[in-house]
């Protein structure tokens, strides 16, 4: 292969050097983003509840989520006696390997220094999310089956049935996007958005562009089901405390138990930078204006990803935790219906509503 | 071209390891494990052959879907594996037979037509280079094959149903069920009954008195 004027090996060992570079280049300021990421859910948690929430290490508190880091990493890791060791293991690293692994699609930026800011820019990068975020699944199945536990194989076995059911629906509201879109790449997904209502009522590349307004039933579905999705609350069966102890999770510590959670929260942000690229005009800016125009996209990306990230973050604060059976009956009885029936819908006002 | 092969003996070796790994292995919950790393390999070949769309679904499909099928029963059912293996001796000569004829097969097509059909020899490209895998598969699904396409659908949709009406059983007697409907149309007047209680008589009035106490309260409304 020829790579960068370079035959051969030495382009095929070329290739391979710049791409472990990049993504070690979104790797390393995700996790950055990540440690802040959790002090913000925990302070927004804290605010909704009139306390102060973390703020003796460092300034606010701003080191927290470090000093958690360096806690779990100098304790001692525990395999329960009957545990099946191998899979016990590899079930937090599946788990934190598939979360990260579905940001080499994730397109942060365009035309901004060089072209697009993606490791690999897919034609099917969609599909790649929808694979990479059904794979969440096997790092709790496992872990829940190798703990040798009651309580955790029970959260397992929830938390399963629970991402399998809104993956459904996640995949039909996409569906939707794409329709609009007319593309599986993520960065035409985006670029998509700078034309549609805001363009046709004399509001050219503004935020009436983006397809939260059209769309904006697929947009709630897709926020609720993202929740779902990650275990966030109010969804939070698998970990409920009052009932499981803490699910899945419950015979795991130290690095094991912290791989699961960046897992769990590289998957939120996954989920609220989708949300940010297929609703929200991922990089674009909200108005067509010279002043917003020179701010570069990525910190547009940050903004809106970091906006959604709150209202995740105030969801979990507000709301009480469903049911089992009312989490299923959401799922199958409401969001699949209503989502199945927008497909129908959006596929024919596109066919026969252009005029 | 370097690189790829090397994926390619990487993926090609991981895939018929795990594969033989999914027949050895003791315990089933490992033996599906290696499957699931058996379809994440062939998906690789698969990116390999520049079919990224085929990759994408067999990972959704069979690793998302179908394999978590497996775990789960797997898992949960009790199965008996010594007499399973019991089974083993008796079909032995049966699939020994069967694995026979296809290695036959095999070693008759690579005699006849000698070894030549390696890596990089008469592969044709998936679809034309300027046209997109997925637009290349969904112009010929809905336009060439529209009913075939159809068909198997509605075949898929069959089993769908089939398999609920097996399995479902209807509203049993006894079981509380969650109307949410029924939830939302509650006000305060038909969810609030101020009962009269007989002074010396009970507070709390038991399950079966609860007909009983209902007489008066129709008695007020009139």
């Amino acid at each position: 292969m020829t790579y960068l004027g370079f035959d051969g090996l030495l382009g095929g060992l070329l290739w391979l050097v710049v791409h472990i570079a990049l993504a070690l280049a979104v790797i390393l300021p995700l996790l950055i983003a990540i440690a802040f990421l959790l002090l913000m859910d925990r302070k927004v948690w804290a605010a909704v509840q009139q306390r102060r929430g973390p703020n003796v290490v460092g300034p606010f508190g701003l080191l927290q989520s470090f000093a958690d880091l360096l806690k779990f990493a100098f304790k001692e890791p525990l395999i329960p006696a009957g545990a099946d060791k191998a899979v016990f293991l590899l079930a937090p690293l599946a788990t934190a390997a598939f979360a990260l692994a579905a940001w080499a699609v994730i397109p942060v930026s365009q035309d901004s220094f060089f072209g697009k800011w993606v490791i690999a820019d897919l034609n099917v990068g969609v599909l790649y999310l929808l694979a990479i975020s059904s794979l969440g699944v096997y790092g709790i199945i496992m872990g829940g089956w190798a703990s040798n536990s009651k309580y955790a194989f029970m959260g397992s076995l929830r938390s399963c049935a629970q991402m399998v059911s809104y993956e459904v629906s996640i995949g039909l509201v996409i569906i939707t996007v794409l329709l609009c879109a007319g593309s599986l790449n993520l960065t035409d997904i985006v670029n998509a958005q700078k034309t549609g209502l805001g363009t046709r009522f004399g509001l050219p590349n503004s935020l009436l562009d983006w397809y939260f307004i059209p769309l904006f039933p697929m947009f709630v579905v897709f926020f609720i089901s993202a929740l779902a999705e990650t275990n966030r609350p109010p969804f939070d069966l698998p970990e409920a405390e009052s009932e499981l102890v803490a699910g899945f999770m419950v015979e795991y510590a130290s690095t094991p138990y912290l791989l699961f959670m960046l897992g769990e929260y590289v998957a939120i942000t996954t989920m609220c930078a989708l949300t940010t690229i297929l609703f929200m005009g991922g990089w674009l800016p909200p108005l067509d204006v010279p002043v917003l125009n020179m701010v570069p996209g990525l910190v547009w990306f940050t903004l809106k990803a970091t906006f959604v990230f709150f209202m995740f973050a105030m969801v979990k604060a507000i709301v009480p935790r469903y049911r089992y059976d009312q989490l299923m009956r959401l799922g199958w009885k409401v969001f699949l219906p209503l989502s199945l029936i927008m497909v129908v819908v959006v596929a024919a006002v596109l066919q026969y509503g252009r005029a | 071209m370097t690189l790829t092969v090397a994926f390619f003996y990487l993926f090609a070796v991981l895939l018929v390891a795990s594969a033989a790994m999914v027949i050895i292995a003791k315990n089933p919950v490992h033996a599906v494990l290696f499957l699931i790393l058996t379809f994440f390999n062939a998906a690789g070949l698969f990116i390999l052959l520049g079919a990224e769309f085929l990759a994408m679904l067999l990972v959704i499909v069979y690793v998302g879907a179908v394999a978590v099928l497996f775990l789960f029963v797997v898992m949960m059912l009790d199965v008996d594996f010594a007499e399973l293996k019991a089974g083993f001796i008796k079909n032995a000569p049966v699939g020994l037979l069967v694995g026979g004829i296809v290695l036959a097969e095999l070693v008759a097509l690579f005699v006849g037509r000698g070894l030549d059909v390696g890596l990089g020899h008469k592969l044709a490209a998936a679809v034309p280079a300027d046209v997109a895998n997925t637009k290349a598969l969904g112009q010929l699904i809905y336009t060439k094959y529209a009913y075939l396409f159809q068909g198997s659908g509605l075949i898929l949709l069959v089993a769908m149903i089939g398999a609920i009406v097996l399995t479902h059983r209807g509203a049993r007697p006894g079981v509380k069920r969650q109307s949410v409907a029924a939830q939302v149309a509650r006000n305060p007047k038909t969810a609030m009954s101020v009962e009269k209680v007989p002074s010396g008589g009970y507070t709390i009035p038991e399950k079966k008195a609860a007909p009983a106490l209902a007489q008066p309260k129709a008695e007020a409304a009139e």
